[in-house]
């Protein structure tokens, strides 16, 4: 009892300092996920979900600290790739960096106070489906207390990628991000993230996928050693839709990044993947939840994770069929490579299944890296270190080629490739 | 261990080629439905209803125990009062009255303990009989005949709170096994057991482990001697006869350097309209280059078809492999109860030593199983395996849930685990939960976790070869758990095959 009332307090405390006063089309979602933040409180380490990740620095409050990253003469991510830029610095958006979102088809969520708005049908409800059956909290203070984000609504193919872009610029920049993305009826869209955001960003993406629509979503969450994020993704998928999501992690002390996929529509297929790569106080968390509805659907959840000198990795993944989803094809697979004594996996790979012609695995390895094709390698004259990193990024691969965009995925490996040779021993 | 069914079957059935005669054999077995549904009349005595310290009291007088075991009872009621019953598995049944059950009961013919078997009520020797556990010595288990050598089995046999006859006694004595009720180790050897009870599984280890440890009022206790290779199999067998009578027994396993034993136990009830309890604890310590086998059948009464009666089983079983190059063993085919809350252990201490489990859970009807193992890696170079088959028919729910943790310490060692879920009609649910934790990266993990339902294919073909649905079904899924069937002892193994089309019946059309 004592353990809820502190989660209570927590939560009331975070809410207190924040500024969650807002009027327009979104102030009754708002409204209501502060009662449900209330109602459940703030996440602590004891909760089960958490029992892998202390939530402490997430959670409290007062600000936290985060120095800054020094990319050097590095290129920026995406720079070759034709799209619409949208910058937000710690949070902020910022219109001098960024180009005019309304040639996308892109609205602010700041700017947009109108009693009746399109987004009003999604702002916080992929969020609040999401907290059954287990409650994601700083989702809700997300809906609660966002101050900007995006919303976008796409019918037809989008001409080029969407790419938010987020800046940290300020050491104790706190940020909150909601952002809502609706693909109508046949639409496809691909949407681009990078960078660290804020010292502590906490970030929501809701996107509805309708029939027959596709989305596709690749980001990478910047480098600066000591920012920390919490994200959440909700989305739903109507029947014959797409739904692609990869995730570049490297470096930060602490992510927790939660992806929540429902299939609602018969023939849906959803992939989810992620490649994190950690040196040193390194804290990696992907929690992913996919709900299969609907029948005949497909899931696939490719996580990997490269670990060294007390790097930690964590995965909890689950897959819930529900009766009457029957012919579901459900993949989960994570593993991880530790590359010294000190680092260290900790996974739970879940299935909960409730109807019978379906067909759902999971496999998880952990393990140091293959000394066999190691020698291999260096037996046909690869230098150790080329050979080391060959190895890697072999092992990254099959979560990198979730990425359908071949430009798309060529930047990412190339990015991976330059942390790997800055991170060599 | 329960009936092994004996059959003629030549005489009946013409065996069809690509049919072999063993598959007819446990297809034939499937005739009746719970077989150990009924009930022994005997006079009973109970303890009052519900559970305080007198009762505690009470149960330790009984057993006629020495001051420190009332006392170390008592500190553990104490803590039982304090705790919380863990409801994080998947399970869902109501609330349980601890205060409405009787905490002990006892055949009234048991009064004097009987010297010898010879003495044993004849009521008593006849339910055992009945169950297929001849408590004769030279009367072997049925379904080993047949072989070069005869094999011994020796039983102790417990009937609701009391153990009512241990066999092979002398025998075993002769090679320096000690093999008794736990009530009388207490008396005849209170150095081993002080030194070693609740070592495994401390008195405040969880909710029903306390609960167990203050009221257990008997199970076995097995010492091997330094060297000894067990000269036969031991086996207990739990009978549950009284009504709204819990059975809570407790069993001790130490297996001292370079030892042998395997070590068999099954369980029955007769059918009742309400649940009953069973909360077990088995401890095993196993030092320096021994092993130990333990293998179980539960076969608990498993509720009716709409989930009326049946036993509620939570069950804390665990072992420490303390000695380096040690091993243990579990192989469980749990088929019966209501409930299964059940997570035998591997503490994997002693460098080199070795850990593994293989599980069979059937659930059928209304039945809800939450069971698999923990893992626990803390000497170098330890091995585990787990090999987990599930299976869910009627409206079942069955959840395999299993820990494995490399520690930091626990340098090159390795794991692999299997979990597959095999689900029969689509009101039944199959879940897996594991938990893995690496700390250390000379260790390799590896998990995998299928779950898919009887295939087509399979079943068109023994449909084709002249079998009816439920054949088949049983069929496929024995093929499915053979992996885990074949990590039985004998006498296991085949009343284990012929549980598994049993305990699927109706679940079919």
């Amino acid at each position: 009892m004592a353990v809820l009332q502190a989660k209570l307090d927590a939560a009331e405390a975070r809410l207190a300092a924040l500024d969650v006063a807002h009027a327009g089309w979104s102030a009754a979602a708002r409204k209501d996920a502060a009662t449900r933040l209330r109602a459940m409180g703030l996440p602590v380490k004891r909760d089960e979900y958490w029992r892998y990740t202390d939530p402490t620095s997430l959670t409290v409050a007062a600000p936290v600290t985060a120095a800054l990253f020094d990319a050097g003469d590095e290129a920026p991510l995406f720079n070759g790739i034709d799209r619409v830029r949208l910058v937000f610095v710690d949070g902020v958006f910022d219109p001098t960096q960024s180009d005019d979102p309304t040639t996308a088809g892109v609205e602010l969520l700041s700017a947009s106070t109108a009693d009746i708005h399109w987004a009003q049908g999604l702002y916080g409800v992929l969020e609040a489906r999401g907290q059954t059956p287990v409650a994601r909290p700083l989702a809700a203070l997300n809906t609660a207390a966002a101050t900007e984000g995006v919303l976008i609504r796409v019918t037809g193919k989008a001409d080029k990628p969407i790419n938010l872009i987020y800046l940290h610029k300020s050491e104790h920049s706190d940020a909150i991000l909601h952002h809502v993305v609706k693909l109508e009826e046949g639409a496809e869209l691909t949407l681009l993230e990078n960078g660290p955001g804020a010292a502590r960003f906490n970030k929501v993406l809701e996107v509805d996928v309708a029939d027959g629509a596709r989305f596709h979503h690749i980001r990478a969450q910047g480098r600066d050693h000591e920012r920390r994020a919490a994200t959440h993704i909700f989305a739903r998928l109507g029947a014959k839709s797409l739904f692609k999501s990869f995730t570049l992690t490297a470096n930060g002390v602490l992510t927790r990044n939660e992806a929540v996929l429902e299939l609602t529509g018969d023939d849906a297929v959803a992939h989810v993947a992620g490649a994190a790569v950690g040196d040193g106080n390194f804290h990696h968390d992907d929690t992913v939840f996919v709900t299969h509805a609907a029948e005949r659907c497909e899931s696939r959840q490719v996580f990997k994770k490269v670990l060294k000198n007390g790097a930690v990795g964590v995965f909890q993944g689950k897959i819930l069929v529900k009766p009457g989803a029957q012919k579901t094809d459900g993949y989960q697979i994570s593993q991880s490579l530790l590359l010294d004594e000190d680092s260290q996996f900790l996974a739970k790979p879940e299935l909960e299944i409730y109807a019978d012609d379906v067909k759902c695995s999971h496999g998880s390895t952990s393990g140091a890296i293959d000394e066999t094709a190691l020698y291999y390698l260096r037996s046909r004259g690869v230098p150790l270190r080329q050979a080391q990193s060959l190895l890697v990024l072999a092992f990254l691969a099959e979560a990198i080629s979730e990425i359908e965009d071949e430009a798309i995925a060529e930047d990412i490996r190339a990015r991976l490739e330059g942390w790997l040779a800055r991170h060599d021993r | 261990m329960g009936n092994v069914v004996e059959l003629d079957v030549e005489d009946q059935i013409e065996v069809r080629e690509g049919v072999d005669r063993e598959t007819i054999e446990t297809v034939q077995a499937m005739a009746g439905k719970y077989k150990h549904g009924w009930e022994t009349e005997i006079e009973t005595e109970y303890a009052p209803k519900g559970l305080n310290e007198d009762i505690v009291r009470l149960i330790s007088d009984k057993n006629g125990e020495p001051e420190w075991m009332l006392e170390w009872r008592l500190a553990a009621y104490r803590r039982w009062l304090t705790m919380e019953e863990p409801r994080w598995a998947m399970l869902n049944y109501p609330e349980i009255d601890y205060q409405d059950q009787y905490y002990y009961a006892k055949p009234k013919s048991m009064g004097a303990k009987p010297k010898s078997l010879d003495e044993v009520d004849p009521k008593l020797l006849a339910t055992y009989e009945k169950l297929g556990i001849p408590l004769k010595e030279q009367m072997l288990l049925a379904g080993v005949e047949g072989a070069d050598e005869p094999r011994k089995v020796a039983v102790d046999a417990v009937f609701d709170s009391v153990s009512v006859g241990t066999t092979f006694k002398e025998e075993l004595k002769k090679a320096g096994v000690i093999f008794c009720a736990i009530s009388e180790a207490i008396r005849e050897y209170p150095e081993l057991v002080k030194k070693y009870l609740g070592s495994v599984v401390p008195q405040s280890d969880n909710f029903f482990a306390t609960l167990n440890s203050a009221v257990f009022s008997d199970g076995s206790f097995v010492y091997i001697p330094e060297g000894v290779r067990c000269p036969m199999e031991l086996s207990t067998y739990f009978r549950i006869n009284a009504e709204n009578t819990g059975q809570f027994e407790r069993t001790l396993i130490v297996a001292e350097k370079g030892s042998y034993v395997s070590y068999l136990e099954g369980c029955t009830a007769p059918k009742r309209d309400t649940h009953q309890l069973h909360a077990a604890v088995v401890e095993i310590v196993i030092l320096e280059d021994a092993e130990v086998k333990y293998s179980t059948v539960q076969n608990w009464y498993p509720g009716d078809e709409e989930g009326k009666g049946g036993i509620y089983n939570f069950v804390t079983k665990r072992a420490d492999c303390r000695g380096a190059r040690s091993k243990v063993m579990w192989t469980q085919v749990e088929t019966g109860s209501a409930i299964t809350w059940k997570y035998p252990s591997c503490i994997l201490r002693g460098d080199d030593s070795q850990g593994e489990f293989y599980s069979i859970a059937i659930a059928n009807n209304a039945q809800q199983a939450d069971t698999g193992t923990k893992m626990i890696h803390l000497g170098k170079n330890t091995k585990s395996r787990i090999v987990s088959k599930g299976i869910s028919a009627g409206r079942a729910q069955n959840t395999y849930r299993g820990l494995v943790t490399m520690h930091p310490k626990a340098t090159n060692s390795r794991n692999y685990t299997q979990c597959d879920s095999l689900l029969i009609g689509d009101k039944c649910g199959a879940h897996t939960v594991p938990y893995i934790e690496v700390k250390n990266n000379s260790s390799r993990v590896e998990h995998e976790a299928t779950t898919s339902k009887v295939d087509d294919d399979q079943l068109f073909y023994c449909r084709s070869r002249g079998m009816d649905e439920e054949e088949a079904v049983a069929l496929v899924v024995n093929g499915f758990c053979k992996e885990v069937l074949q990590a039985l002892p004998m006498e296991f193994a085949m009343e284990a095959q012929s549980l598994v089309a049993i305990s699927l019946e109706g679940s079919v059309g």
